[in-house]
This record gives C-alpha cells, structure tokens and sequence, in this order.
C-alpha cells in the first residue's frame, strides 16, 4: 500500500519586500521558506492511514523545486514518511501549477500509488489547482477541499467528506485510486520528533530532472504567463499609540461611539 | 465576435448566486459582438431561467442531468462538450469548492489557459488579462495566456457586484452527455447547530485567532464580549482545535459577517479566509503583537500590543 504526497515549500513574503528588476516576481531576499500548512494535513492523513495498514505500507512525499526545497521534503520525511522524490530542471522556473501537475503525473504514474493526497491550496499563491489539475492528466476520481476520509487500502471506494461554503459537508463515495486534496482541520498534524529528524537525514530522496521522466521541455508547459507581478495599493490603519491603558481607553470610546452609549 | 460560457451551479436544487458574480466579470469583458452563454446543470434546469436572466445574458444552456448531485466527472464532460462545440474564447465559473473539484481538472486535460480566484479580467493589446493575488495577498500577479485558445478562469467570490437587471436570454435544453462518473452523493452533514450564535446577524463582532494562545484563555473572551455587547467570534485554528463552535468561525468555510459594523480582530492575523468573511465591515480594529501581520492593512484601526493587555484595560471601563 502507497501514498503519495505531492508537497510543495511555499514562500512566505515580509511585509516590506522589493520586486525584481524585471517586474514578473519578488526579490528573493524578502522570503522565508517553509513547508505548506496544508500540506502537514495531507502528510498526516497518509501517515494515519500508513500506521494502521502496519507492514509494507509506504508513505512518499513529492516535490517540484530545486535543492532549496529538500528542507520542505526533510521535514515530512521527519514526521514519518518513507522517502522523497524530488523532481527539478532549470527550465521549470516560470512553470505554474499545471505545468507542475504535468510533472507529478509522471511521477504517479511511475510510482502507481493507491492513493494521492495534496493540500487543499498552497499558503502563498492559493491556486488550489495542482492537485485537481494532475487528476484531470491522469484520468483518476478526484474530490477537493476534503475535510473527512475513511479509506481503508484495498477497498475499491473511499467514503468522504467534501467541506463545502458556510460549514456545510457533502457525504461523498469515490472510486480508488484517487487524488483528494486535503483541507485543514481534518485531523491534527504531529511534529516532527527528535529521533524522527534525525532518521529523516538517512532517509533516501531520490532526484529526479525531466530525462529522467520521459518529458521534453516543450511536454511541460504552463497555461498561464505572468505578465507583471506589483505591490497593490494598500490601505494602512491608523495606529493607536500609547500605553496599553491608552490604548484601550481609546478602543473603549470607539466601541462607545458606534454602540451609541 | 466572441463566445464566452458561463458555468453556473445549483446545490441540491437551490441556485448558487455567486454564478451572478461570475456573469458579471463576463459582462466585465464583453464587447459588442460578443455573446454570453451560462450554462446550468440539474435534475430540473428550466427552474433556474429565471434566477439567470440578468443583464448581458444571451443564452441559457440548460442541461438536464438524472439528479441534482455535484458530480465532477459529469460538469468536467458538459465543459468540454460546451468547448468543443462553441468554441468560447472565454470560460468563467465562481470560485467555489465545487469549481476547485473540477476547473482545474477539465484545463489540464483539455489543455486550456486557466486562472484561479481571478478578481479582475480585462483586455490589453487584444490578449486576455487576468487578476489575482499571490503571496497571501501581498502582492497582485497579472497573468495572460499566451496561444491558448480556450480560456477558464474561476472568479473571487465577493468582487464582483452580481449581475443583475432583466434579460430575455434564448433558452437551449440539452441532455447531459454521457460519462462514467467516479464519485457518489450520499448525504449532507449540515453545520452544527449555532445554538443562539449568530455571527451573520450582529452588529458588533469581538474576534481572537491564534494569539489567544491556549484553549484556557478563550473563556475571559467569551466573557468580555458579554461585558461588551458583543458576539465572540474567531478564526478558523480556534475553531479546528475546538476550542470554540464551528458556528462562530469568521471566513470562507464559516461565517459571513453580514451585518457587522463594528469588528475588533484580537490575535488574528488576517488570513484571506478569515477576510473574506468581515473584509467589508465598516470599522475594523486589530490588536496584534505583529505589526506586520496582514490584519492591519484591511483595519481602520491598529493596536500593536498584547491582546490580553488591552482585553484586562478593555474591561475596566464596562
């Protein structure tokens, strides 16, 4: 039994940050890198599913990125995951989530694995659109924003719960194989343990480039080009200076102006 | 002259109004020439004709379908069977959980331009240009589509004003086209009962996020905003972790402030979930210890210090 978990290492942007010269993107010095938060859900729910099918039940974690982005893999390689595969080729830079799915497809279908897990969305850009995106290439039953599983390996369907706008949930069967893109809250993720970090250093990552893959550059392409990336016009609050005491005395006479007392 | 579709959605029989957002960023780019097709699909389709007869609607496509059951593989087919006989330079749906199940999925396979959560479209130099935001909303990503011919994009719930007014669109009946379907509706799990917590409908909202820090600490909140005539609110990890009701989860998988006019954001960051949820209310104040948390630049007001300072002062004069 085998899961995989397409992971990716978003970047999270300081608040003041400069663009690059040629307007399609940030400078890299204003990011810190880490591990998507929706991710740690999907890794977790392949972990939960791993531990109890006991012997030989196998949890990867896949990435697209260069070497910079084997922090995101080690990180889930420390919580519990067998091994990594990291795939990257320069000419991926500008690539957007399609043209990433295109690149997981390849690694699914090498792989066959019985299910796979992605976050929801990613933390940073919020496309929700990698994971659905490389069912559609693949051809396999597909939920998204998944916010209960009961899938036990073997069976032919999963039963889940598909979390949908205002708290409402739909009751869903799928067939199996599939990709379900996993929503935040459906259980809690673990942190890493010592002992886990440092197995996860011995832990094989497999690097994977296009060749490798049987994919030309011109197989992966984006559906999207970025024209110009910019800092949109942002509004500031006007800041309540002062002691905590001033502070709040001055909350108190806004909460007094509108409540009309 | 260009064909643009609109994919619009029902909920078990009940029509989705954030199609009509998705019809008005349509309408946003539609020349002269052009026409506008929404597209609906259901056990029952001539029952929405009415709700899409708005402004700049030319055609609505109903398709009859065997339920009312949200079936990706089915809305995937009617897309590219819609595509390829109508060859629309433009394919719009809103943004919602069911167009996240299968948007993405039908551009991959039929090697279509895509765009997600797009707030603006419009024209420059002939090519398509679509909106959205990157970075957790720091920064705003034009993007076009070069040589695609087909292009989908799913619209931002909350951006567009719906499309409104009367129409007099044609009306086309279509049977749903054949196709294996891999998932199976069993049932609905409503949210649970609010027991008396109404955040939709209350004026003055105190929320906490994440700083409120541990699940003891929520107790003197619901009491100060009692104190304070408010309704507690929070973001969606207070509510993951049970610390409070899904019920007064402020955002996109909770609660809508509707008619809030007064929201104060204690130890909330600002997550776009969260936003989408009280954005639009008139007076914000955040309190957070991060001055550069993203909270501050939707508030009017911004408190930099420590929640449970300003929450222990707060209460001194109530």
């Amino acid at each position: 039994m085998k899961i995989l978990v397409p992971v990716k290492q978003v970047s999270i942007l300081d608040d003041e940050f400069e663009m690059r010269d040629d307007g399609h993107g940030v400078d890299e010095d204003f990011f810190e890198k880490d591990l998507n938060e929706f991710d740690h859900f999907a890794v977790e729910e392949a972990l939960l599913i791993k531990e109890a099918a006991g012997e030989g039940a196998e949890v990867i974690v896949v990435t697209v990125g260069d070497g910079e982005t084997d922090d995101a893999l080690r990180t889930a390689l420390a919580k519990g995951a067998e091994r990594g595969i990291r795939v990257w080729d320069d000419s991926l830079a500008d690539a957007d989530s399609i043209a990433i799915a295109k690149v997981l497809a390849k690694v699914v279908e090498r792989e066959a694995p019985d299910m796979v897990f992605t976050g929801a969305q990613s933390a940073d850009f919020g496309h929700a659109t990698t994971g659905m995106a490389l069912a559609g290439l693949l051809g396999w039953p597909h939920a998204a924003v998944v916010s209960k599983l009961d899938f036990m390996p073997g069976a032919g369907t999963a039963t889940l719960h598909r979390e949908l706008e205002g708290g409402l949930e739909e009751i869903m069967t799928i067939q199996c194989p599939a990709v379900l893109s996993i929503q935040l809250g459906i259980n809690q993720p673990r942190y890493a343990s010592l002992r886990g970090i440092r197995q996860a250093k011995q832990k094989p990552v497999e690097e994977l480039d296009l060749d490798d893959l049987g994919l030309g550059g011109s197989d992966v392409t984006s559906a999207s080009r970025v024209r110009r990336m910019y800092a949109p016009e942002k509004g500031q609050a006007e800041i309540i200076e002062g002691s905590a005491a001033e502070q709040a005395a001055r909350l108190a006479e806004i909460i007094k102006e509108l409540r009309g007392i | 002259m260009a064909e643009i579709l609109v994919i619009a959605e029902q909920r078990d029989g009940a029509f989705r109004s954030a199609s009509l957002e998705a019809i008005a960023a349509a309408n946003s780019v539609k020349g002269e020439d052009d026409r506008l097709a929404v597209a609906i699909i259901g056990a029952d389709p001539n029952a929405f004709v009415s709700d899409l007869s708005v402004e700049g609607v030319d055609e609505v496509i109903a398709i009859k379908a065997g339920s009312n059951d949200f079936q990706p593989d089915l809305v995937e087919a009617v897309v590219a069977t819609l595509a390829e006989a109508r060859k629309p330079a433009l394919i719009a749906a809103a943004h919602g959980v069911d167009a996240w199940s299968y948007a993405p999925t039908v551009a991959a396979k039929l090697g279509f331009g895509f765009a997600s959560d797009v707030q603006a479209l419009r024209y420059e130099d002939g090519q398509l240009v679509a909106t959205r935001a990157g970075y957790a909303e720091k920064v705003l990503v034009d993007l076009d589509f070069p040589g695609k011919e087909v292009v989908l994009v799913t619209i931002r719930t909350n951006v567009f004003d719906p499309a409104g007014g009367v129409g007099a669109p044609t009306v086309t009946a279509m049977d749903a086209p054949a196709c294996e379907v891999s998932t199976t509706h069993v049932g609905w799990k409503e949210p649970e009962d609010a027991g008396g917590i109404d955040i939709p409908g209350s004026d003055f909202i105190l929320s906490i996020g994440r700083g409120v820090g541990d699940e003891s600490n929520v107790e003197q909140f619901l009491e100060m905003a009692d104190q304070l005539g408010a309704t507690l609110g929070c973001s969606r990890p207070i509510a993951d972790n049970g610390w409070l009701p899904k019920a007064r989860q402020v955002g996109q998988s909770g609660q809508l402030a509707a008619n809030c006019r007064l929201y104060i954001a204690m130890g909330v960051s600002g997550s776009v979930q969260h936003q989408w949820g009280m954005k639009h209310v008139e007076t914000i104040v955040a309190v957070n210890t991060d001055p550069e948390a993203s909270i501050f630049s939707i508030a009017r007001y911004g408190v930099v210090g420590d929640m449970f300072e300003i929450a222990e002062e707060l209460e001194n004069h109530f």
